[in-house]
């Protein structure tokens, strides 16, 4: 009975732990929600819709999953993070600015001249950038690339990577795809956001995707796992806890987003990038500044 | 720089291919992070006996992937080559090797075969007179066009060492003619001056299989009376501007010759540096702006013009000019 009850306490426990961490990550979230708008809003446009719909993925990401040390950004053990869909730059800039790899405030540099925090992310610029982005549909094959360097080396560094669904319409996408299955890249995963919108507007208007993304990522031999909120951090983070002990093949997670999540002026609207006027960028930052507060205070009613 | 100049217009009995493999083979053995990513041609250039190392990727065709593929794997530490036939290593996997691989300062080294006519029976389609001229316009790449199979050897060895910059290697498959001894070493950036005297009428600015076509030339022209100076500019990026300049100031007329278009090669890498410092007669020998088609290596030369004959007039027109 002793044991019982012990088991019952520890994963009370446990349960406990990780209710905690998704509010942590949840609270993560909402600080990054907060600065890449900050960022972006410091030079009043950009790609505020695929920035925001990541940022949640990016919080349990850089909050709960991958090894990094924001004192040594190219330490040898680290796990890479690559945004194939490079104009989320801002969002990654937010990230690992809040984890203390830099100041907050370099990152108001962005797109000025000289700056280190350029539109799209830049490996020779920017800490913590692993691999330079922005023609869309390449930053997958260079992760995949990167990923077999580590197995060559024998090295269990893992390689994370977010294309977008626009950028799927990308054939290489799909060369990089047979890649990594026949290679069983499986320290490979690929975070899909699947924001159903691209430039030009809505995915299934300008290019559709057949069967889906998850389905052609499982034609390829995929792992995939499709969650209907990729929104939601506790859902993410139980996606790739799963994807990270998936052994033989690369897994992608599809993430249903949506674009401009957190932006006031920008969700629903499917809007690519945004130029708002300064009273709507200084809307949209109350709000996320509301929303993380918000999160603060439930976190603070929780504990006591 | 130490070189041995054969120079008697006969072919090698090995195919210029395994120079490179020779070269990777020798390099995979001592050093773990050389690698080779192959694009489903590793039995045209015989890479399959680098498979032992367990460092020789076979990418499938599906050169844009492989060409992101190479960048990452430099990006992860690894010495990384990576090969198709010249026309698909640069057309096909452009803007993953410009942007994935030279702008991110991750040195991939390319490897392009069949360069021009060589491509022969593979006809137009895969006939490749314009590979170095995108290379060519890459921000601080390295542009190399061999003539011999001691040359694809010692500069295997050379680019391999290259850190952050894009290297391109063009790279004939099978035989040609041995212009220099095994063990001759070359300096990227600095041209080979093969013929030289005081009193040469012009130079011959050459690479590749057009090295040969030059030393033919000059020697025909010496019977007639004509002194040239013959220089091999393998390396057309970073270019030899030193040497290009002091062979027009000290002949006073320049024609080039090159297995590409000149109207974006060669020919005019050394018509930009010459306008620029010291501006003399220039005659360019390649091919002028036509697409490539099917034949026989000796056929293609003929029929574009990749000649001794060739460089001969133009050596006497230029002459004219001065």
């Amino acid at each position: 009975m002793l044991t019982k009850d012990r088991k019952i306490r520890q994963a009370g426990v446990i349960f406990m732990q990780k209710a905690e961490k998704i509010q942590d990550l949840r609270e993560f979230a909402a600080e990054i929600r907060v600065e890449t708008l900050k960022t972006i809003g410091s030079l009043g446009f950009g790609h505020v819709g695929g920035s925001m719909s990541i940022a949640d993925a990016m919080a349990v990401l850089y909050g709960g999953i991958m090894r990094i040390d924001p004192k040594n950004p190219r330490w040898e053990g680290r796990d890479w993070c690559v945004l194939s869909k490079g104009h989320a730059g801002p969002c990654a800039y937010a990230t690992l600015a809040l984890k203390g790899f830099y100041d907050l405030e370099l990152t108001r540099t962005l797109n000025r001249p000289n700056t280190n925090f350029p539109s799209h992310t830049d490996r020779t610029k920017t800490p913590d950038v692993d691999l330079t982005t922005g023609s869309l549909g390449q930053g997958i094959s260079s992760a995949a690339g990167a990923a077999l360097g580590h197995k060559l080396s024998g090295r269990d560094n893992r390689v994370f990577v977010f294309i977008g669904d626009g950028e799927a319409d990308e054939g290489q996408v799909w060369e990089a795809a047979q890649f990594a299955a026949h290679y069983k890249l499986d320290n490979l995963i690929c975070l899909v956001d699947d924001n159903k919108n691209q430039l030009d507007g809505p995915v299934d208007e300008i290019m559709s995707h057949g069967k889906g993304l998850g389905a052609k990522f499982d034609a390829f031999g995929w792992r995939v796992i499709e969650l209907a909120d990729g929104n939601d951090v506790e859902a993410v983070y139980d996606a790739l806890q799963e994807a990270c002990i998936v052994k033989g093949q690369p897994t992608a997670i599809i993430l249903n987003t949506v674009k401009g999540k957190g932006a006031v002026f920008a969700e629903g609207t499917g809007a690519h990038s945004s130029q708002p006027s300064a009273e709507q960028w200084e809307e949209a930052i109350a709000a996320a500044e509301a929303e993380l507060a918000a999160i603060r205070a439930a976190k603070r009613g929780a504990g006591e | 720089m130490s070189i041995t100049l054969i120079g008697k217009h006969e072919k090698d009995k090995r195919a210029c291919r395994d120079a490179y493999v020779q070269a990777m083979a020798e390099l995979m053995e001592k050093d773990q992070t050389v690698v080779h990513v192959d694009t489903d041609l590793k039995s045209c250039i015989n890479t399959k006996k680098l498979d032992k190392y367990g460092r020789c990727i076979n990418a499938g065709i599906a050169e844009a992937n492989a060409m992101g593929v190479a960048a990452g794997l430099t990006a992860a530490g690894k010495k990384t080559w990576i090969h198709s036939f010249g026309c698909f290593a640069s057309r096909r996997a452009f803007d993953q090797a410009f942007m994935s691989a030279a702008y991110a300062k991750l040195g991939v080294k390319v490897l392009g075969s069949d360069p021009g006519v060589c491509a022969a029976y593979n006809g137009g389609t895969h006939m490749p007179f314009e590979d170095c001229a995108l290379y060519l316009s890459v921000p601080d790449a390295i542009v190399i066009d061999p003539a011999d199979y001691a040359m694809v050897y010692d500069l295997t060895k050379k680019l391999t060492a290259v850190e952050e910059r894009l290297s391109y290697m063009r790279l004939i498959r099978k035989g040609v003619v041995q212009v220099y001894a095994d063990g001759s070493e070359f300096e990227i950036g600095k041209g080979v001056t093969l013929k030289e005297s005081d009193h040469d009428a012009a130079a011959v600015i050459a690479s590749g299989i057009m090295v040969d076509e030059a030393l033919k030339a000059y020697e025909k022209l010496l019977e007639d009376g004509i002194t040239v100076r013959v220089i091999d500019m393998f390396t057309w990026k970073p270019a030899d501007e030193e040497l290009i300049v002091k062979a027009a100031k000290e002949t006073g007329a320049v024609v080039t010759a090159e297995n590409h278009n000149c109207t974006c090669g060669l020919g005019s890498v050394v018509a930009r540096v010459l306008s620029e410092q010291y501006p003399v007669p220039v005659e360019m020998t390649g091919v002028h702006d036509q697409f490539g088609q099917v034949g026989a290596q000796d056929f293609l030369q003929e029929a574009y013009k990749l000649t001794a004959e060739e460089i001969i007039r133009n050596v006497k027109k230029v002459i004219e000019r001065k």
